[in-house]
């Protein structure tokens, strides 16, 4: 079954080349952006900064749904469900004395926790009645939620004990927002270098066939569900400081959330690492200049996502990544064989 | 089971295994003993449950009778990704390839989960297995980009770099030229050599008769002959259920 028209290359003069250089130089070029970032409050005004912590849990929203949805083939939309415990989460802990940034951390800890036994019940649902599925958990949540007095009722509440001096009070709000975002683009990016990456990936171009090859498809997926709750979990404690507490809880649990996912994902690209940080950036400008204008606000994302689709099918990330051939942060593997380094064999050596 | 007197159990051994789908049963009472090195053909007209049995064997489906056996191993109740561990590889008659991973990540993502390879081992045994279906060039193209042979070839060489100790094929030799067809021949043969126990299903028997020991036709989920290839292929009961003759 060889091909014998092409040059005979043995599997021994391969070699398997997995970009770490330009990884490395990717990583570290984010890691000065994370300090740069990180110092923004000691140079920009609190106005500034608390408006970028917008954007920041954005990005880890976008992030979160597109690990599940663009990596695992899990087309959720009741990541709400795991925001809103995020952000009741956090006077759950601030009640019993822990500060307000801790108790996110802790939170999001919990909501894990949360999501591994609800992954069995979500699992059980294919396709779109796991989308519905995962909605209808959601909801269950918000009931359960606001049935504790203690939480506010269906009220909404504040956070009891937080940092009293308001610049410092934005500022360790801002660490907290940036910290949640590195840490949810670090662990995705590490996640699908890793082993488990390519798994996750097989699993959603062909759930039968990653079995068939030996992959435990359940527990692949259950791990990057229970991850993804988390992420979103850390996002929604972010939101809860952000605003010192809940104005509603259908707010916090609202599908809405999952609109703005879904619309960052697949404006920005699916897929794709970079895409849900390009498309959350969209999503943050256009809200922020856009957003008060009422109903021609929603009419603009309903364009804004027509056009993008009709017209940039894999996003913009992803459309433009596959036209120059970019990729900031390589996930896959490339082979060379070592007597014809740029010869023909490499020719062909791009991602669709 | 019981171990064969002879000492090794059977590399597979189905033991009255049926298949429905609701009213429909595809498969009905079949029992099969392969001995380990023993290359099996399977024959049998269009909708006979020749992929159907070979996903109860693989595990894609569960058996609703019966019990299947790998190496002496019940395994009839075990999950697909674990009898591909247990060292079942197999591949699909309509490839499934992972579209959007390259070739060789498709054969690496076998070597790590179903070869349990890690680091260098998996990226070697990858290669080996592209290179064995002659797929090593086309290492770096996106598997959703395949022509139909090239997805074949593919499902093959996935299938091998998990590591098997059956392998089982389903259809991969339809549409080759004879040059190929003789090439996969070759293949086959060869890893037959090196141990590797092969289930094969193929229409193109020509090629089949040239790799396997022993040939089975099945016919409407029933076992009707089970031989010699030759006598297989001569017998009147093989030849009445080929009347429309597709027996190249
Ligand atoms: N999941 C299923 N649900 C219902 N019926 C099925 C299912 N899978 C297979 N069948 C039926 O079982 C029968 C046997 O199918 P199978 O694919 O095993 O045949 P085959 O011998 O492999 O045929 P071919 O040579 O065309 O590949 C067919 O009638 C098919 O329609
Ligand atoms: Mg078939």
């Amino acid at each position: 079954m060889t091909t014998t028209t092409q040059p005979q290359t043995t599997a021994g003069s391969v070699r398997v080349d997995r970009d770490r250089g330009r990884a490395m130089l990717a990583v570290g070029l984010a890691l000065v952006a994370l300090v740069a970032l990180a110092a923004a409050p000691y140079f920009i005004g609190p106005g500034i900064t608390t408006d970028w912590g917008n954007l920041f849990y954005l990005v880890t929203l976008a992030s979160m749904w597109n690990l599940l949805a663009g990596y695992a083939g899990m087309l959720s939309v009741g990541q709400q469900g795991f925001i809103g415990l995020g952000a009741y989460g956090v006077f759950v802990f601030n009640d019993r004395g822990v500060n307000p940034y801790l108790s996110a951390v802790i939170a999001a800890a919990v909501v894990a926790a949360i999501a591994f036994p609800v992954s069995y019940l979500a699992f059980r649902l294919r396709g779109g009645y796991f989308a519905i599925g995962t909605w209808v958990i959601a909801e269950v949540m918000r009931q359960i939620i606001v049935r504790f007095e203690s939480l506010g009722a269906g009220k909404g509440r504040t956070i009891s004990a937080y940092t009293e001096d308001p610049i410092l009070r934005k500022a360790y709000t801002y660490w907290l927002a940036l910290g949640v975002m590195a840490v949810a683009l670090a662990a995705g990016y590490a996640l699908l270098r890793s082993r488990t990456g390519l798994a996750l990936q097989s699993i959603r171009d062909n759930e039968p066939a990653a079995g068939a090859v030996g992959i435990r498809v359940s527990r692949v997926k259950r791990l990057v569900f229970i991850a993804s709750a988390a992420g979103c979990a850390a996002a929604g404690a972010v939101i809860c400081i952000r605003s010192l507490g809940v104005a509603q809880p259908n707010e916090i649990f609202g599908v809405g959330y999952s609109a703005i996912m879904i619309f960052a994902v697949v404006i920005g690209g699916i897929g794709t690492i970079e895409g849900p940080v390009v498309g959350a950036v969209v999503y943050y400008l256009l809200d922020k200049y856009f957003g008060q204008s009422g109903v021609w606000y929603f009419v603009g994302l309903g364009l804004v996502a027509i056009l993008v689709t009709l017209f940039l099918p894999k996003g913009i990330w992803g459309e433009l990544a596959s036209r120059w051939h970019l990729s900031l942060l390589p996930v896959g593997y490339r082979t060379r064989s070592t007597p014809h380094p740029t010869g023909w064999l490499t020719a062909r050596d791009h991602r669709p | 089971m019981t171990p064969q007197p002879g000492g090794t159990a059977p590399i597979l051994e189905l033991v009255d295994v049926g298949k429905s789908f609701g009213d429909l049963r595809v498969i009905e009472r079949v029992s099969l003993a392969v001995p380990s090195g023993q290359a099996l053909g399977v024959v049998g007209p269009n909708g006979a449950g020749k992929s159907t049995l070979l996903n109860v064997i693989a595990g894609q489906e569960r058996a609703s009778r019966g019990s299947v056996h790998l190496d002496g191993a019940d395994v009839t109740r075990r999950s697909p990704d674990e009898r591909c561990r247990l060292g079942i590889g197999r591949s699909y008659q309509i490839p499934r390839p992972f579209t959007h991973l390259t070739v060789f990540e498709n054969a690496l993502v076998a070597a790590q989960y179903g070869g349990r390879l890690r680091g260098k081992a998996a990226q070697a045994a990858a290669l080996d297995a592209l290179a064995v279906a002659g797929l090593l060039p086309a290492s770096n193209v996106p598997s959703g980009q395949l022509p139909l042979l090239g997805r074949k070839r593919m499902e093959m060489a996935r299938a091998l770099a998990t590591q098997p100790r059956l392998l089982l094929l389903d259809e991969i030799a339809g549409g080759l030229t004879e040059a190929e067809a003789d090439e996969l021949v070759g293949t086959i043969s060869s890893l037959k050599r090196t141990g590797i126990n092969i289930i094969w299903i193929e229409h193109v028997v020509k090629a089949l008769v040239q790799v396997v020991d022993r040939l089975v036709c099945l016919a409407s989920g029933v076992l009707i002959k089970d031989g010699a290839p030759d006598e297989v292929l001569k017998s009147e009961e093989v030849l009445r259920v080929y009347l429309g003759s597709e027996l190249e």
